[in-house]
């Protein structure tokens, strides 16, 4: 992770020529082997900025005359009719959903992937932590389709009275307000999503907390720590910024999810009413986009789809910025 | 504040090998007492049953008796966390908490008991601080990370870290080994004041700090090579160094093995 070792100030130490000693291709010794790996290595770094780089000029290029023609306010409008002679179209709808789901698959799968962490790391019998570590692993390479399948045959029966109940009991609530839409919501796609994300953070916060040092737990336990003690002390301190990276990746798929979500979603007629409820249907970016992909019969039309493609790629970009920012800037703390 | 610990035929196993035999011996409080012998002799491991660390470690067990003035540590009602806030221990490579500032990591015991007050956590952790000669170091940057010292005052703040319960006892596994003769000089400083209120068990290869340090010193040795460790003698150390008992402690010390 961000763990930086065999750093000394020797590193740091301008040499006689004034370059300065071991920083990247300084250090080479000009031997063909050398220049080969080197080479290679910054060109692999190169090209991945590039097709980043121009990934984001295709979407804004594709997306801006679309745009242009746009009747509606972009971010505010909840009409989707993108072809015609006066195109209008907003995201609002999307952005809410993609953000809720996901939003509901954070909150279920991060704490219940910590813990199944702990567990496989902290708690469970040698004899079982390496085949449930695998375990955990292969769950985390099943294709997503499956996922959908399961979601749409198998839990959508189990979650129709939990959501009911719900409704029942909390339907004063906005959040939980009925709607007449059971299938596929906005909360089942998030459980759905948090179930399908749930052994990727589980994975990697295994890893990381795998490989807390002896020394830090030993040195908790000899404080008189319980277990649990322990494992605040010195575990999830050390694990944290692994977590956080495992959250965000779980978080990029859950985003941008798309296979699974146009197999389950609800799609709202149009015209219907605003509702703030989880019980409410609603197309993600991903799943609009790739139930209309048939649909892209001219450039304008198409613009606008990539314009909500683009949406998506700025929202995931921004979440991965600040988690990035949260983990540097507790750094010196890490090493 | 400082105890007693009374050892009684103590054999450790680690799963069915069993790494020390027969150990008995009376440890005084407020005293230094050195553990010496050569590598792999089980002095380390004897050590770690002194506050049952080395149940961290799967299928260790003892069987024999540790008696602390009158508390038996291995009495089923004991309960391991409670030996450990009672027996503290500082190891062999300095190891504060890297997420915790230096002010966080001594007072990380202290929060373990349930001390919120900031009052209290504030006089205790300088007066653990000064206590381990690293006050005046450290007090304009509390709270910087800890892991940012230099290897003798990690050392040395986790020996702050230790004494901020306020043990009863304080075992020392080689706590110089990864340290320049300066900064072992400074704990060694430091064993010799905290003997005032602590009793002290310390592990150590080099005789010279055994001799410096302790009134006390025990030899330990293999019977022979793939047999357990066991305890050859305990005596002051003035005559361990100058006229032992036995002949193999004698030869060690002389240098003519280990």
């Amino acid at each position: 992770m961000s763990t930086v070792t065999g750093v000394s100030a020797a590193d740091q130490t301008p040499g006689p020529d004034r370059r300065r000693p071991l920083q990247s291709d300084t250090a080479s010794t000009g031997r063909i082997g050398d220049r080969l790996f080197g080479g290679a290595a910054t060109v692999s770094g190169i090209l991945v900025i590039v097709l980043v780089t121009l990934i984001a000029i295709f979407l804004i290029v594709q997306a801006v005359p679309a745009l242009m023609d746009n009747s509606a306010n972009f971010f505010t409008s909840r009409v989707w009719a993108p072809g015609g002679e006066q195109p209008a179209f907003g995201i609002l709808e999307f952005l809410w959903t993609t953000v809720t789901a996901s939003t509901i698959a954070m909150v279920l799968s991060v704490p219940v992937g910590v813990a199944v962490a702990l567990f496989l790391t902290q708690y469970a019998p040698s004899w079982m932590r390496r085949p449930a570590a695998g375990l955990v692993d292969l769950l985390a390479a099943v294709p997503s389709i499956v996922y959908g399948l399961w979601g749409l045959i198998a839990f959508a029966p189990v979650f129709k009275p939990v959501q009911s109940f719900i409704e029942d009991k909390l339907g004063w609530f906005p959040l939980f307000a009925p709607t007449g839409i059971s299938g596929g919501t906005i909360c089942f796609i998030g459980v759905v999503l948090a179930i399908m994300v749930l052994p990727i953070v589980t994975a990697l916060s295994r890893e990381v907390f795998d490989q807390t040092p002896t020394a830090h737990k030993e040195g908790a336990l000899a404080l008189g720590a319980t277990q649990w003690e322990m494992i605040r002390t010195a575990v999830l301190p050390f694990g944290r910024p692994g977590v956080i990276s495992a959250s965000m990746l779980a978080l990029g798929r859950a985003l941008g999810e798309t296979i699974a979500v146009t197999f389950l979603v609800s799609a709202l007629a149009d015209g219907n009413p605003w509702s703030w409820s989880l019980f409410n249907g609603g197309e993600t970016f991903a799943s609009k986009i790739a139930n209309n992909a048939s649909e892209f019969s001219n450039p304008n039309k198409t613009g606008a789809y990539i314009a909500a493609g683009l949406v998506l790629f700025v929202l995931t970009f921004v979440v991965n910025s600040i988690a990035r920012v949260v983990i540097e800037r507790r750094k010196a703390f890490t090493e | 504040m400082a105890k007693r610990i009374d050892v009684t035929d103590l054999n450790v196993y680690y799963g069915s090998f069993k790494a020390v035999e027969g150990v008995s011996m009376t440890v005084e409080p407020r005293s230094v007492t050195a553990f010496i012998g050569p590598s792999g002799c089980g002095k380390s491991t004897f050590l770690r049953t002194l506050n049952r660390m080395h149940e961290v470690i799967p299928g260790g067990r003892v069987e024999g008796k540790v008696m602390l003035d009158d508390q038996d540590l291995y009495a089923s009602s004991m309960d391991p966390v409670t030996v450990r806030r009672t027996v503290g221990m500082v190891f062999q490579r300095p190891n504060p908490f890297p997420t915790m500032s230096i002010y966080d990591n001594v007072a990380a015991g202290l929060r373990l008991n349930g001390v919120k007050n900031k009052k209290t956590l504030d006089g205790i952790v300088e007066q653990s601080l000064k206590g381990a000669n690293l006050w005046t170091e450290v007090k304009d940057r509390l709270s910087k990370p800890g892991a940012g010292l230099s290897g003798g005052q990690q050392q040395r703040l986790c020996i702050a870290r230790a004494i901020a319960v306020q043990p009863q006892v304080l075992l020392m596994d080689e706590p110089c080994s990864a340290l320049d003769p300066i900064s072992t000089l400074a704990i060694e400083d430091l064993v010799n004041e905290l003997k005032n209120d602590f009793t002290i068990v310390i592990v150590t290869h080099n005789m010279q700090q055994a001799a410096r340090v302790s009134d006390r010193t025990a030899f330990f040795n293999l019977k022979a090579t793939g047999e357990p460790g066991r305890l050859v003698e305990i005596d002051d150390t003035t005559r361990i160094f100058n006229n032992p008992t036995e002949q193999a402690t004698e030869d060690y010390i002389s240098g003519r093995f280990g």
